[in-house]
Order: structure tokens, then C-alpha cells, then sequence
């Protein structure tokens, strides 16, 4: 039940963190604050895969691909990690003063194909399981890699900007305005990035947490101008849900043909 | 004293001896008395509370006071200093805490003042213009409230504006003369 934290190295081998039939859910980060003050601050952070938002109902969410990221660009070791079965939760001791990145990266694949009966199997793994867990003698066999990224920024004392650099690799969030600076009534700009570069034209979902207790979803479905840009203006304080996929035929992993790089985030949205 | 015991010669002390050395007559003061109200709640704590200067543009000009559990062990008052929101979000989050002159214990119920001068600590360097006088208060398991209260700097005559809160801060009243 223990969790193993690969803290040093986010390989493009993490085992995928849903389960096979989370694809209709959210998954989500839920840090205890994302503004912090004092000398020795910390955080305690919920992690699970719902409908619900932020509501732990579902599953607990896998950590096998957690990284920490500390203002000063290093890894940090989550400490008190524990697995419910309804959410995972960690904490993470703010010993830096600035910006820290909270964030699950998982690579994958995903497969369909047709056993020798001709019943039409579902398959999630990697590169390496892929011989295992697949006949040989599979047919129509049609793989996707699955690049998930799923974060959230908390701030020991002054905002700063070391953990808002991308990395280059699947759907990232590129932050105009400071992910723990966002405030009711105000615009907050950021920019969609697939592989480093702009994703124009892709849709983004924003929705506010909450859900349970209203019959409106009220997301917002905010489109990337040519320039991967999109603004938000939020409309009361709270936590939000940010989410977006593309589907493309750049995979990196093989033998999969197609890919889904998916991006999620958790922003929280203080009254001013 | 000053000579025999330099290192501890408390902050108010010196303050109150540089003080004596300044001329009221070039110098302007400012006094702002904040109401702290009485509340009627289960559970009553004494109110986080930061006052300062704010220019149109919403920057910060100065810090005058923020009062807040200062003598907590470990510095642990200063967790809740974001609870400020406000000020912590235009200005508290780029200092350090305890500033000299500024941090002070959190006040008891009633009319609490702040004397400043313009010939020492934060009124010193402030320059002449239109600013914003802001009162924070937050309160621990209670609400939060911010006052506002426009005044011009320095003043030509003797000077009085008030504002007034509804929850967290009562009655906030400014004087200030020439």
C-alpha cells in the first residue's frame, strides 16, 4: 500500500495513474492553500479521480509520477503519503520562499485489439508491459499513447517563476499571469504549449469546484488563439478546475499510432 | 542609558527619545485612530490588523502598522499574516517580518491609535500626492474588512476624515495637520 514516489526521475516509462474507466471522470489536485505566510509553512494535498468537483467519491488518484518542484527548480520528497480508497492524499513542506509546482505526469499506453475469439479487449501499460499483456497473436491491435499531466501551484511567501518553465514535452500550461495570483473579477492569461510550442485553436475547460451543490456545471469552454493564448476572467473566488486534450498522430512511445496528451490543473481564485 | 545598554534600548524607547530631538513645527502628523469593535461571539480573538498608504494606482507607498501575534513561539503569528489578504497580496508577501516601527502586538476592543510623523519612519520619504489610507482586519474564526479613507499628502491645514467599517473595524478617523 506504501506509495513509491520516483521523485529524481519522471521517466517516460510511470506506469498510468487512472484506472481504465476514468476517462469520463476528472482527475484533481486539492492543495489545504495555495497562499502561504509564516516561517514554516506547509501543505496538505487531496489527489483523486471524481465527478464531482472537488469531491473525493471515485478513486484515489495513483502517485506513481508525482514531482514535486521547489522554487528553486530541485525535487522535493512529499512526506506522509497515504492511499484511501477514495483519494490520496501527501504534504509537502514549503522550506523555500516562492512558487512551488505540485504536479502528476504519467505516459502510457493504451490499447485495443481483438483476442482469437474475436472479442474486443482493452489494454493500459507501457512500453514494456505491452509484450506481456498483449497475445502475440492479437489482431487489429491499434495502440495510443496517453501523456498526462495534472498540477497545481502553491507560494511560500513571494510568488516566483523558476517552476512556470516548461518542460518541452506533451500539453503544458505556460502562465502569463502567476498561477497563485488570480483573483476574483480580474483576467488571468495563460498559453496552451503542446511539445514546446503554441497549441492554437484548442479548446480549454475551465470549471469552478463546487459542483454538488448547484445543478449548473458553469464551465467555461475557452478556445487558444493562433498563438496557444486564452484568457479567463473569474467570476467569483474559489478553487478551479482547468483541463485540456489534444488528440494527435505524434506519438513518441511506439508502437502507438496515435496519441492523447491531456493537461489538468487545479488554480485556486481568491476574493480581492 | 542609550550608551550603557545599546543593544537592548527597546524600539519604542529610542523612538521616544529620537522624538524628542524633531521640531513639531516642520514636521506634519498624521493620526489615525481605528476602531477595534466589540463582538459578541462564541469564540472572540483579537483581530489581525495592517494600516497603510496606497496610491491611485493601487501600488503601496507605505507600510504603517500591521499588528498581529508578534510574541507567538516559532514566529507562528506569521502563518496567518495572508489572512490579511489584501495587504498581503500588494505588499505584506515582499517583506520580512517583524519590520522596526511597523509590526506591533494585535489590540484589544476599543479606539486604537497610530501616531505618525513626517520626520521619521514611513512618512519621512513619502512624497506629496493624493493617497489612499487602507485598514485591513482579519480575525481568527471570524470575518475579514477593509477601510478606506482618501487623503492628500502633506496637508495644507489641519485635516479630519473618517471612514467606517460594518463588521471586523469600526469607526477609522484620520487627523492631520501641517
Amino acid at each position: 500500500m506504501k506509495l513509491s514516489f520516483k521523485i529524481a526521475a519522471v521517466a517516460m516509462t510511470l506506469a498510468v495513474g487512472l484506472p481504465l474507466s476514468a476517462n469520463a471522470h476528472r482527475t484533481w489536485l486539492l492543495p489545504s492553500s495555495t497562499v502561504l505566510s509564516g516561517s514554516d509553512p506547509w501543505v496538505s494535498v487531496d489527489a483523486a479521480v471524481s465527478n464531482d468537483l472537488f469531491f473525493f467519491e471515485s478513486f484515489a488518484l495513483k502517485l506513481d509520477g508525482l514531482q514535486v518542484t521547489a522554487p528553486d527548480g530541485t525535487f522535493v520528497k512529499p512526506e506522509n503519503a497515504s492511499t484511501g480508497k477514495l483519494r490520496t492524499s501527501f504534504d509537502v513542506h514549503l522550506t523555500q520562499s516562492g512558487t512551488y509546482k505540485i504536479a502528476v505526469l504519467s505516459n502510457g499506453l493504451f490499447g485495443t485489439y481483438k483476442d482469437t475469439a474475436g472479442q474486443t479487449k482493452r489494454w493500459r501499460g507501457t512500453v514494456e508491459t505491452l509484450a506481456k499483456d498483449v497475445p502475440a497473436d492479437a489482431k487489429e491491435l491499434q495502440v495510443t499513447q496517453m501523456q498526462g499531466r495534472i498540477e497545481t501551484f502553491v507560494t511560500a511567501g513571494k510568488p516566483s517563476k523558476k517552476v512556470l518553465e516548461l518542460s518541452g514535452t506533451g500539453l503544458e500550461l505556460q502562465a502569463i499571469t502567476h498561477p497563485t495570483d488570480l483573483l476574483a473579477g480580474e483576467a488571468a492569461s495563460f498559453r496552451m504549449m503542446l511539445d514546446g510550442r503554441p497549441a492554437a485553436n484548442l479548446k480549454v475547460t475551465v470549471v469552478p469546484g463546487g459542483t454538488r451543490y448547484r445543478d449548473k456545471l458553469n464551465e467555461l469552454t475557452l478556445t487558444t488563439d493562433a498563438d496557444g493564448k486564452f484568457s479567463v476572467t473569474w467570476a467569483t473566488a474559489g478553487m478551479y478546475w482547468l483541463e485540456a486534450t489534444v488528440k494527435d498522430n505524434k506519438p513518441n512511445l511506439k508502437p502507438a499510432t496515435d496519441r492523447r496528451a491531456n493537461y489538468t490543473a487545479t488554480l485556486e481564485v481568491l476574493a480581492p | 542609558m542609550r550608551v550603557l545598554l545599546p543593544g537592548l534600548l527597546p524600539t519604542a524607547l529610542s523612538a521616544a527619545l529620537t522624538g524628542l530631538v524633531w521640531s513639531p513645527a516642520v514636521a506634519a502628523d498624521l493620526n489615525v485612530k481605528v476602531e477595534i469593535p466589540r463582538l459578541n461571539v462564541a469564540e472572540y480573538h483579537r483581530p489581525y490588523v495592517a494600516v497603510w498608504l496606497e496610491r491611485p494606482d493601487q501600488s503601496v507607498a507605505a507600510t504603517l502598522a500591521v499588528w498581529y501575534d508578534v510574541k507567538k513561539k516559532d514566529k507562528e503569528g506569521e502563518k496567518w499574516l495572508k489572512d490579511l489578504r489584501q495587504w498581503w497580496r500588494r505588499t505584506g508577501r515582499e517583506v520580512h517580518m517583524p519590520v522596526d516601527g511597523v509590526s506591533g502586538a494585535t489590540r484589544p476592543t476599543g479606539d486604537q491609535q497610530l501616531t505618525l510623523s513626517s520626520d521619521k519612519g514611513p512618512l519621512a520619504q513619502l512624497p506629496a500626492g493624493d493617497y489612499i489610507l487602507m485598514v485591513e482586519a482579519a480575525r481568527e474564526v471570524g470575518g475579514r474588512e477593509v477601510v478606506k479613507v482618501p487623503l492628500q499628502w502633506p496637508p495644507k491645514s489641519a485635516q479630519t476624515a473618517k471612514g467606517k467599517g460594518e463588521s471586523e473595524l469600526g469607526a477609522i478617523t484620520l487627523d492631520y495637520k501641517p
